[in-house]
């Protein structure tokens, strides 16, 4: 039975649709392995005994239309589900159960998909190892003692691991694509505006986006289109004509042209990461791409100017948690003291150390120097892509600066930890679509991820690129089931 | 730029989050070096930039007022930690 886990999702859709298994057969699948992999520590909520229902019903009465007929999956604890507790990683949290559905979710189960459960993730997303989360440490599938990534670490563990077949994040700086990357695994961030926030708990607004995770850019290009959709829910859901990503999925890219940025060559880079990025430069040329120059010249500024947006808006969004409408309280002598003593105990080290970023760069006599600032660099990053855009389809680099990294071994130093999202940062400043696929591994043997980036709406561009240059990578992760006994 | 405990000590009032004095002191060494990283935006002129405010340059939508009542009450007050009847509670707030 365990080798129904290992297939893709385009082949679990398959065999369902020509009967060969049932929708039953595979969520029991799934849930004998996840039961196994308590060691990894993925799931904040399981949700199987009602997953198994589903399944069920599914069986008697089964659509073969739809787009994921009766496929399960667990999705990243940031999503609220309806009935179903959401915590975002976080102890204030720890007994909210949402009285509604996320546009994004409600798209997922429309078109057939079961909930298993939710995913581990940093508090708040915020973090890039999934460290920071109440509910604790996810381990990599790939080596014991390794970080997942994050924020959506539970999410890529569960994928690499074969607990779920594809999952969803959410990426403010790279929170889809450097779990991706370490975890060999594929993650897409859509353009903002694609996916529906709402339901989604919030980080940073202007920034946030929910995306597909997946084992190969096929089945990514499928979710991205269940999941994407024009929401009046959402204020900054964009209306425009959505591909069919995964009929119109091809791989034949002649004649793109991708730009490779000189600004993503930094200081200290690893060897192999040099490496890497010029083996994905030939295999975009095998495939057909031709390749040129390009300058970014704000790269530099992008991690400064997200530490300053990312934390603002954060300290905003993250105000609601007063001890009042949600679960957690401390009771305090009087209202404000309840507020203090609440929040304290509530947030986790990472939130509050953003919360006072945020609340600082936002307060009287420092907005103009700090947060005006960072919009106008902002507005810089985004006309340096508008510019590299005029003259390339698709640009390349490297996901994340190294592979994943041992537990423990950046948690005292947050901005070693922040440079970890250096080369996924400006793309969600910009508000584009980017999109790691595994690569190659290093002299450990653990994944690297190359990023795609595309023009804002242009999801298909990237995909076709990524489809083309997957083919010709051909990557096997190497997983061991070391966690199982 | 260096950010001292007073200052520490006033963003987390303003946060209200309490602070021990010695989370406090290590925010400090945190938030300094992180300030110092972001100060790298100095470098930048930026005088005749506008600022970008919102990458969905969109216009808001209209849509119809209409009352959507789910009864949903009892589970919304159901998450609060203390609730009477049809009210939040919270400490009492005029002697």
């Amino acid at each position: 039975m365990s080798e129904l886990t290992s297939l893709t999702l385009t082949e679990l859709v398959k065999n369902i649709k020509e009967k060969k298994i049932s929708s039953s057969e595979i969520t029991k699948a799934f849930i004998d392995r996840s039961e196994k992999s308590k060691k990894l520590n993925t799931y904040i909520t399981e949700d199987f005994a009602s997953a198994i229902e589903k399944a069920k019903k599914f069986d008697e009465n089964p659509n073969f239309d739809l787009k994921l007929p009766g496929i399960p999956l667990a999705i990243k604890d940031l999503f609220c589900t309806n009935g179903i507790k959401t915590t975002a990683g976080s102890k204030i949290l720890n007994n909210f159960i949402p009285t509604y559905e996320s546009t994004v979710t409600q798209n997922i189960w429309d078109q057939g998909g079961i909930l298993l459960g939710k995913l581990n993730c940093d508090e708040f997303a915020m973090g890039s190892s999934n460290e920071t989360s109440y509910f604790g440490n996810v381990q990599n599938p790939i080596n014991e003692n390794l970080v997942p990534g994050g924020s959506s670490g539970g999410s890529s563990s569960a994928l690499a691991a074969n607990l779920t077949p594809i999952t969803i994040g959410t990426d403010t700086g790279g929170s889809i694509r450097q779990p991706a990357s370490f975890t060999g695994t594929v993650g897409l961030k859509p353009t903002y505006g694609s996916c529906s926030r709402y339901g989604i708990v919030a980080f940073a607004s202007s920034l946030d986006q929910a995306g597909p995770m997946s084992k190969n850019v096929k089945d990514c290009s499928l979710l991205l289109e269940v999941i994407s959709s024009y929401d009046t829910k959402d204020s900054t859901s964009i209306e425009y004509k959505r591909d069919k990503y995964s009929e119109e999925l091809t791989n034949n890219i002649k004649d793109k042209i991708i730009g490779i940025p000189k600004e993503y060559r930094v200081e200290g880079m690893p060897d192999e990461i040099e490496k890497l990025w010029k083996k994905g430069i030939e295999y975009a040329k095998e495939c057909g791409a031709k390749i040129v120059d390009i300058s970014l010249p704000h790269t530099n500024y992008a991690l400064p100017a997200y530490y300053i947006v990312a934390p603002a808006e954060a300290s905003s969004n993250l105000a609601r948690y007063d001890g009042v409408k949600y679960g957690f309280r401390t009771e305090g002598e009087n209202l404000i003291d309840m507020y203090e003593k609440t929040r304290s105990e509530g947030f986790g080290n990472e939130v509050k150390r953003r919360i006072m970023i945020g609340t600082y760069v936002l307060s009287s006599g420092y907005y103009d120097a700090y947060y005006l600032k960072a919009q106008k660099v902002r507005r810089l990053i985004k006309n340096d892509f508008d510019e590299a855009y005029k003259k390339v389809d698709a640009i390349l680099t490297p996901s994340t600066p190294s592979s994943a990294f041992k537990i423990g071994e950046k948690t005292n130093d947050p901005i070693s930890m922040y440079l970890n999202d250096i080369f996924t940062v400006p793309v969600n400043l910009a508000g584009l679509p980017g999109i790691s696929i595994p690569a190659g591994v290093d002299k450990n043997g653990y994944p690297l991820g190359l990023q795609i980036i595309g023009k804002a709406f242009e999801e298909q561009t990237i995909l076709n690129i990524a489809y083309s240059m997957e083919e010709k990578i051909n990557f096997n992760n190497n997983i061991t089931d070391w966690w199982i006994k | 730029m260096a950010i001292d405990l007073k200052t520490i000590k006033h963003i987390s009032k303003l946060s209200r989050i309490s602070l021990e004095d010695e989370k406090a002191q290590k925010l400090a060494g945190d938030l300094s070096s992180i300030f110092e990283f972001i100060e790298k935006l100095n470098e930048l002129k930026t005088d005749d930039v506008e600022p970008l405010t919102s990458i969905a340059e969109t216009t808001l939508k209209f849509r119809t007022d209409e009352v959507k009542n789910d009864n949903i009450r009892e589970k919304i007050l159901k998450n609060s930690p203390a609730e009477n009847e049809d009210y939040f509670v919270v400490p009492k707030v005029i002697e």
